[in-house]
């Protein structure tokens, strides 16, 4: 599987991403400034967590109007596969690859935290190495994911299978508990937590491991 | 042109001794841009005319050092080419007028003292102390410092790792916000301040200059009064993003070898930092104020260099590279400039608008700041063992204990810091040290930062010492060997006899541990004028330790993991009631001597525990402070909610022995088989141990009588924290 990871001025798990790659597929990915038009030709495109340019206006928003993220939707309106992570999920609803939005977390606060995740979709290119309802425990570490979106788009994102990780303790006041979505074609994923955070059982667990080999099935 | 009068002399911080020792230097009256740049260079914050005759006393050498103090931040060999830079920094006087910008810049500042030497800050740590609970400004205080210190630190992708609170009544006018940053560079790539050579371009770079932060040190070296509040425009305001850029750009233009000499533009900003430089490499500097990047219009020299306006950088390149430097900081959307050029004169020039507004030696601004010795009394230490009430039960003492506000978990706190961002944190906040992997090998550091003020009060040599002792034992309980530490004093004002008296005892404490424990102080920072309307701080000189574990998988962590693993005390128990968690907050009262600190005692135990689980044979271990032998016993049941049963055979008096704060202590726990053979080791090598019981069930039980669930503790000791910060919202 070839991968690129986007990198933002203030992208911060921009190495994070780097290295779960390197340790899943044993290729290094390429790393894309946000300043180049045309991404190199890959399978997977990471939009890693971060604050992208400082993330003064709405977090994304100013992202979701770069160079690179034209490019970007190009890769995914040919199918291609994007995974936005934290701030990567941000950017993604800002540039309308995913429905809804992502506003402050209910308590006000910035929330670092493993968090208890059901896997509530197991039928995608991320999730095929997970079963439904299985227990996953990712870390999250943002001020602003609480999930948002009308009634109609969280039903049909229900009905479609398109909710594909949901929060066991909502830590952030997420509609419907949601953590983690799939786009209309299901070849891109956003969510909070971070899967990349739990790839080595030295620093925080493995429960990410399988998202990245679920990749590696599902595009090589 | 102004005229200096004796009234603007003593507006800019000076005393008329100094402003005449001053003119002695010029051999003329200084212009006004020339008294503000004395004004800062002299001040205690960029001096250290206080502290600085003792703090050459102490230990700042060891075969694993690189640097010392006097850099940026000190730098120690941690083997393979790897060097770890750290230095630990207070923003107290901006952060209690304005939380969370003091905050924030603070964080900013410390970690640019880290990169500037060529480290990526890979961790911070921070000391925070504030009022009591229930005075009025505690709450919002806490809400915005640590708001603050994590907006900043999370933008820039570092984690956060740890840190200690305390609550004191000594602190209501005067928090305490001291922030750590922790670094790594190759031993081969570290970047220092001196600007050897004439004829090489000064280079500013970073964010543009603006009128904020003007005479920032000199306000953190005075004291507070009712009008501290007007001092609200001297605070600096972070821009997290903007240092975030800076960081990597500043990494990226040290991969090239066009950097002769860099400092960041801290306190006192382009003055000192240009003054620094040229005074490190026995050089002058000419600066021409006309090409800094300015973010307001009109700004005059006097403004320009006394600006703390944050994010920027100053170096100095060989010549000839400054498009190449130019064009990484275009990349990074920065601003650069080329403001002036190294001489051979000695003085800094300063030009603005055509005209030399300032020419001074630079070695008037350095060398010859004022040194004071000023005049001390050392107070006699507290003495006496205290009297308690010998009826009261003890569990219900621990459940009250683990709810007390310096002792209640500080999840609210840490869970607002990013602290597993860059995938290396092994030891997250909760433990004894933090425990960060160097990336892409084995090792990790360890990092913690302590001192008790409470002891220091009492008395400061012995509180000294055990500030440095309890940083030991927190790296070796989790299996590092202490290297270095980094230290900053923050004490009142030192104009006073018996607060000088303090400073001293203090460093002589440190001195003496460090000494002992081969714990070289390779970075610090002095703040001092912590009083409002004449009351002073606690003494707190806080210690920030850094060790090293050369394979992380055999760290130890406090939790136990087993049922049926025995419980070993190592140290000595004399149930030191003085000065404890106990006495001040079962009895309702602070008096007594501080623990005693046995250094002998305190290597040769730390050594012990340490080689146990370097060897793989000891998991589970934590070391004894605040609260004594049941409370430490309690927070290692609490993160997995596995119980203990203890007790002793003999205790003549029980409250004591539990809750007294007898320094040189640690428990681990082991299966039974290791556990004899732990034992039998450490009775062969005199070192005092106990077996206490076993690990299991879900209670703590003393005795095999009383008995309370850990859940029940657990709520107490979680529950603290959130419920005094609703009152916020």
């Amino acid at each position: 599987m070839k991968s690129a990871v986007i990198v933002f001025p203030a992208s911060n798990c921009d190495r994070d991403a780097k290295v779960a790659l390197e340790e899943m597929t044993g290729q290094t990915p390429h790393m894309v400034w946000h300043q180049e038009t045309e991404l190199p030709d890959v399978d997977l495109v990471i939009i890693p967590g971060g604050f992208s340019y400082g993330d003064y206006l709405r977090c994304g928003a100013m992202a979701s109007q770069s160079p690179v993220m034209r490019a970007v939707r190009t890769h995914a309106d040919k199918g291609g596969a994007v995974l936005g992570i934290c701030n990567g999920f941000q950017v993604l609803t800002e540039s309308h690859l995913l429905p809804g939005a992502l506003m402050r977390n209910a308590g006000l606060k910035f929330v670092c935290k493993p968090v208890a995740l059901t896997v509530e979709e197991s039928q995608s290119a991320f999730t095929r190495g997970y079963e439904n309802g299985q227990t996953v425990t990712f870390p999250i570490a943002h001020g602003e994911g609480n999930y948002v979106a009308d009634d109609e788009t969280l039903d049909r994102l229900e009905g479609e299978g398109r909710v594909v990780f949901r929060y066991q303790a909502n830590p952030n006041g997420s509609a419907r508990d949601i953590a983690g979505i799939l786009s209309e074609k299901r070849n891109v994923l956003g969510l909070m937590p971070h899967p990349e955070r739990v790839v080595d059982p030295a620093t925080g667990g493995s429960d990410g491991r399988a998202l990245f080999k679920s990749l590696i099935e599902a595009l090589s | 042109m102004t005229e200096i009068t004796s009234a603007i002399v003593a507006e800019h911080g000076l005393s008329p001794e100094e402003y005449e020792r001053i003119k002695g230097l010029l051999g003329r009256a200084p212009n006004l841009v020339e008294l503000g740049v004395f004004s800062v260079m002299w001040s205690e914050h960029c001096s250290y005319k206080s502290t600085r005759a003792h703090l050459r006393k102490l230990p700042t050498k060891a075969p694993w050092v690189i640097q010392g103090p006097g850099e940026n931040a000190g730098v120690i060999d941690i083997g393979d080419g790897d060097a770890c830079i750290f230095k630990m920094e207070s923003h107290n006087h901006p952060s209690f007028i304005e939380p969370y910008q003091g905050a924030a810049t603070g964080v900013g500042g410390i970690m640019r003292d880290v990169f500037t030497m060529g480290a990526r800050p890979i961790a911070m740590m921070n000391a925070l102390r504030f009022g009591e609970p229930d005075h009025p400004k505690t709450r919002h205080l806490v809400a915005g410092v640590v708001s603050g210190i994590g907006g900043y630190g999370n933008c820039m992708g570092v984690p956060t790792v740890g840190g200690e609170v305390n609550f004191h009544r000594s602190y209501n006018g005067n928090i305490l916000v001291n922030a750590m940053c922790v670094g790594l560079a190759r031993t081969d790539k570290i970047f220092l301040s001196a600007a050897k050579g004439a004829g090489n371009p000064v280079v500013y770079f970073g964010s543009k200059t603006g009128r904020d932060g003007i005479h920032g040190a000199t306000m953190a070296s005075a004291e507070f009064d009712d009008a501290s509040e007007e001092k609200r425009p001297t605070v600096q305001v972070g821009d997290p993003f903007a240092e975030k850029l800076l960081l990597e750009a500043t990494l990226e233009l040290m991969a090239t070898d066009a950097i002769i000499a860099i400092q960041d533009m801290g306190a006192a900003g382009l003055t000192s930092s240009s003054a620094e430089m040229g005074d490190k490499g026995g050089s002058g500097i000419e600066l021409n104020l006309d090409h800094v990047p300015q973010r307001e219009a009109n700004m005059t020299a006097y403004e320009m260099l006394l600006s703390e306006s944050q994010e920027r950088m100053l170096a100095v390149l060989k010549p000839g590279r400054e498009a190449e430097a130019e064009r990484i900081f275009k990349k990074w959307e920065l601003d650069f400039a080329v403001i002036g050029v190294t001489t051979d004169t000695g003085r800094l020039v300063i030009k603005h608008k055509g005209q030399v507004q300032a020419d001074m030696p630079i070695t008037a601004l350095s060398d010859a700041a004022p040194v004071y010795e000023r005049p001390f009394t050392h107070r006699a230490p507290a003495k006496g063992e205290p009297a308690y009430d010998k009826s009261r039960p003890v569990l219900a003492s621990l459940e009250k204990t683990l709810a007390a506000p310096d002792m209640a978990s500080r999840r609210w706190i840490w869970e607002q810091y990013d602290n597993s961002v860059m995938n290396d944190t092994q030891q997250h906040p909760g433990g004894d040290a933090a425990v960060v992997r160097v990336h892409g090998t084995k090792k990790a550091l360890a990092i913690t930062t302590d001192v008790t003020p409470r002891y220091c009060r009492a008395d400061p040599l012995e509180g000294g010492k055990q500030a440095v002792a309890e940083a030991c034992r927190n790296l070796n309980a989790v299996g590092a060997t202490p290297l270095a530490a980094t230290d900053n004093l923050n004490f009142g004002n030192p104009q006073k006899p018996e607060i000088m008296g303090e400073v001293i005892a203090g460093i002589d404490g440190i001195g003496e541990a460090c000494r002992a424990l081969d714990f070289p102080i390779i970075s610090g920072n002095c703040s001092l004028y912590n009083e409002t309307n004449g009351e002073g701080i606690f003494p707190t000189p806080a210690v920030g330790g850094v060790g090293l574990l050369k394979d992380a998988s055999k760290m130890a962590t406090i939790a136990f993991k087993r049922e049926g693993d025995v419980v070993i005390l190592i140290g000595e128990t004399h149930g030191h009631l003085g000065q404890s968690i106990y006495l001040r907050e079962i009895e309702g009262r602070e008096e007594g001597a501080s623990p005693p600190v046995d250094l002998a005692a305190e290597k040769k135990h730390g050594d012990f525990v340490r080689s146990l689980i370097e060897a793989g044979r000891v998991d589970t271990c934590h070391d004894l402070s605040d609260g004594g032998l049941l409370v430490a016993i309690a927070e290692m049941a609490l993160p997995k909610g596995i119980g203990a049963s203890v007790g002793q055979a003999s205790i003549p008096h029980a409250i004591p022995f539990w809750f007294g704060e007898d320094q040189g202590r640690y428990l681990i726990a082991a299966p039974f088989a290791e556990a004899e053979k732990i034992v039998a080791e450490a009775r062969a090598a005199y070192i005092p141990v106990a077996e206490l019981g076993k690990t299991g069930g879900n209670e703590i039980v003393i005795d095999d009588k009383a008995r309370i669930g850990v859940a029940k503790l657990r709520a107490a000791h979680e529950g603290w924290f959130p419920d005094f910060m609703k009152a916020e919202l």
